[in-house]
């Protein structure tokens, strides 16, 4: 065989392959969509959960989403990036270091269902915070420190070392280059590994049962303050997210409209994921274009 | 020209300048330069005159570039640096230097243009706050004095808050030109700073150097050498880490004291 037959064929079976993956992913999505969007309404997206009758909404799980994902963000991006600066700005190359970073990859691919145990026995048990916003929020940070970690790690490597030149040369200290220049300049794939990030955590189901827990108790959403127990803010109430909520569902609903609000639950949940990808590259474009460009 | 008798000069023929009629502006003394065990520099004494420009040349491997970025050490990170360094009669070279504030009088233009990711405007007076200076007039002021100086204000004035990363190549780099000498330093050192640039934007750096001079003391790293002729004062020649021959620019190209310095400028190797 000749090797421009040889391209030939490795090019056509690269082809097919792709395009099973394409096929697959689209056809999963596109079940997904067809099955759950036509259930999607204003009342399924804002009423709470309806345990035996039929007509119950998601609105409580969609909050608790969005609330709990606000707080792991709010916890594991300071030390994410703490940590990621000093790895990549300021940590020696040695042993110690490099036991680091081994250790940060082997806990980004720690199972996330591991992740919820440990959780368990060391945020709900030991800490005695119970299934709770606060639990759920820790065992995320857990989740996500180490895969943020390494994108911000990532991003400021991805700096030329020029730059770090450049402030040095003009009498910048260490940390007022890192902070004022380079971090700048890492700052939209900083943001893309945030928001992909965000996408993650706001699907993760298995780190949440045996932390923020699998109830949605009635939130009153005229009480802001978080030290009452039915406040939407509360940290130490249970708090079911929409991942939860349809693995929940799917295992022990009994509610006679199940398979339907599963379905709306999995679409609102895909679009959502989606809507993440799609502002994290929208989002580092744009700030891209602005840094770079007029 | 500086009168022949009053300097002296080694077997290796390195230019000494008499103090009492040249204003020595930075001086090396015993330099070493080691990577990890390998010595990269092995000797570099050489004396720089005030408001002068001095060229380093010299085949690639040299060490000539190890050698200025060893004057205001930036090295310090990757290479061990031994012996003195001479500037106001302080050793710069010593543990108890602040690197920082030395900087700020010892400024530095690099081979590749490297300009921040920000505006024009911010990218001379980002350095100038970070040191407390917020009056806007007045950074208005040192920000159109640098760039006239740096000889691109007319060609940027209305586009100050465009982002520097849209410049060209050769803009780029009189813009890091102008945001090193906008902090004022003493000294002005360029790694060779027109090597990634065509020959206009490269006659238009030698014009602003040609400049500079009258307040600043350049010392530059060139590949060129018809670059070291048009502009330097004094030229010095290094070659595996040592300097072989230092001195004015004129009797280097035209009556090189050592075999090798011949070679080179002739073109036999390097």
């Amino acid at each position: 065989m000749n090797a421009k037959r040889t391209d030939k064929i490795a090019t056509g079976i690269l082809y097919g392959v792709a395009a099973l993956v394409v096929i697959i992913l689209l056809a999963l999505l596109g079940f997904i969509l067809i099955e759950g969007v036509p259930k999607i309404s204003w009342h399924f997206l804002t009423a709470p959960a309806l345990a035996f009758e039929a007509g119950g909404g998601i609105g409580i799980q969609l909050f608790n989403s969005f609330y709990l994902l606000f707080l792991a963000l709010l916890i594991s991006l300071p030390i994410s990036l703490g940590a990621g600066i000093y790895l990549n700005e300021y940590a020696p190359q040695n042993t110690v270091t490099s036991l680091i970073r081994t250790t940060i990859e082997i806990l980004s691919s720690l199972p996330s269902v591991v992740v919820g145990l440990f959780g368990y026995l060391f945020f709900v048990v030991q800490f005695k915070l119970g299934f709770s916003i606060l639990s759920g929020a820790f065992a995320l940070t857990v989740f996500n420190l180490p895969i943020l970690t390494r994108s911000i790690e990532e991003a400021l490597a991805n700096i030329s070392d020029s730059q770090r030149e450049a402030g040095y040369a003009l009498g910048l200290s260490r940390w007022e280059t890192v902070t004022k220049i380079v971090v700048p300049a890492a700052l939209p794939s900083i943001i893309t590994g945030i928001v992909l990030s965000a996408g993650r955590i706001f699907g993760e189901a298995a780190a949440l049962i045996y932390t923020a827990g699998q109830s949605a108790p009635a939130l009153d959403f005229s009480d802001w303050n978080p030290f009452n127990i039915s406040s939407p803010l509360s940290p130490l109430r249970p708090a079911e997210t929409l991942a939860v909520h349809i693995w929940k569902i799917n295992s022990e609903g009994i509610m006679p409209d199940a398979k339907a609000v599963s379905a709306g639950s999995s679409a609102v949940l895909i679009i959502a994921v989606l809507l993440f990808n799609f502002l994290a590259r929208w989002l580092g474009k744009r700030l891209y274009k602005h840094l770079t460009a007029e | 020209m500086a009168a022949n008798n009053s300097m002296t000069t080694d077997q290796r023929n390195i230019l000494k300048f008499d103090p009492q009629q040249h204003e020595i502006a930075l001086a090396t003394e015993d330099l070493h330069v080691y990577y990890g065990k390998s010595e990269a520099i092995s000797e570099g004494d050489l004396q720089f005159e005030r408001y002068k420009i001095s060229a380093l040349i010299g085949p690639s491997g040299s060490g000539k570039s190890t050698y200025l970025r060893s004057l205001n050490r930036m090295n310090d990170r990757i290479a061990t640096v031994k012996g003195k360094i001479m500037y106001r009669g302080l050793d710069i070279n010593s543990n108890d230097i602040d690197v920082y504030e030395m900087r700020r009088h010892i400024g530095m233009v690099f081979q590749r243009p490297n300009p921040f990711a920000k505006s024009i405007y911010e990218n001379i007076a980002f350095a100038l706050r970070q040191r407390g200076v917020n009056d806007k007039k007045e950074l208005d002021e040192i920000v159109e004095r640098s760039l006239r100086q740096a000889a691109m204000w007319d060609q940027v004035k209305d586009d100050l808050n465009k982002s520097a990363l849209a410049l060209s190549g050769g803009q780029q780099q009189r813009l890091c030109i102008a945001r090193a000498i906008a902090i004022k330093p003493d000294i002005l050192l360029l790694d060779e700073p027109a090597s990634a640039l065509d020959p206009i934007s490269t006659s238009q750096i030698e014009d602003t150097l040609l400049e500079l001079k009258q307040n600043y003391t350049i010392i530059i790293v060139t590949h060129n050498m018809q670059q070291a002729a048009r502009i330097s004062d004094y030229t010095a020649f290094f070659n595996l880490g040592k300097v072989l021959e230092y001195a004015e620019t004129g009797d280097i190209f035209t009556n090189p004291q050592v075999d090798l310095t011949n070679d080179y400028i002739s073109g036999n190797f390097g």
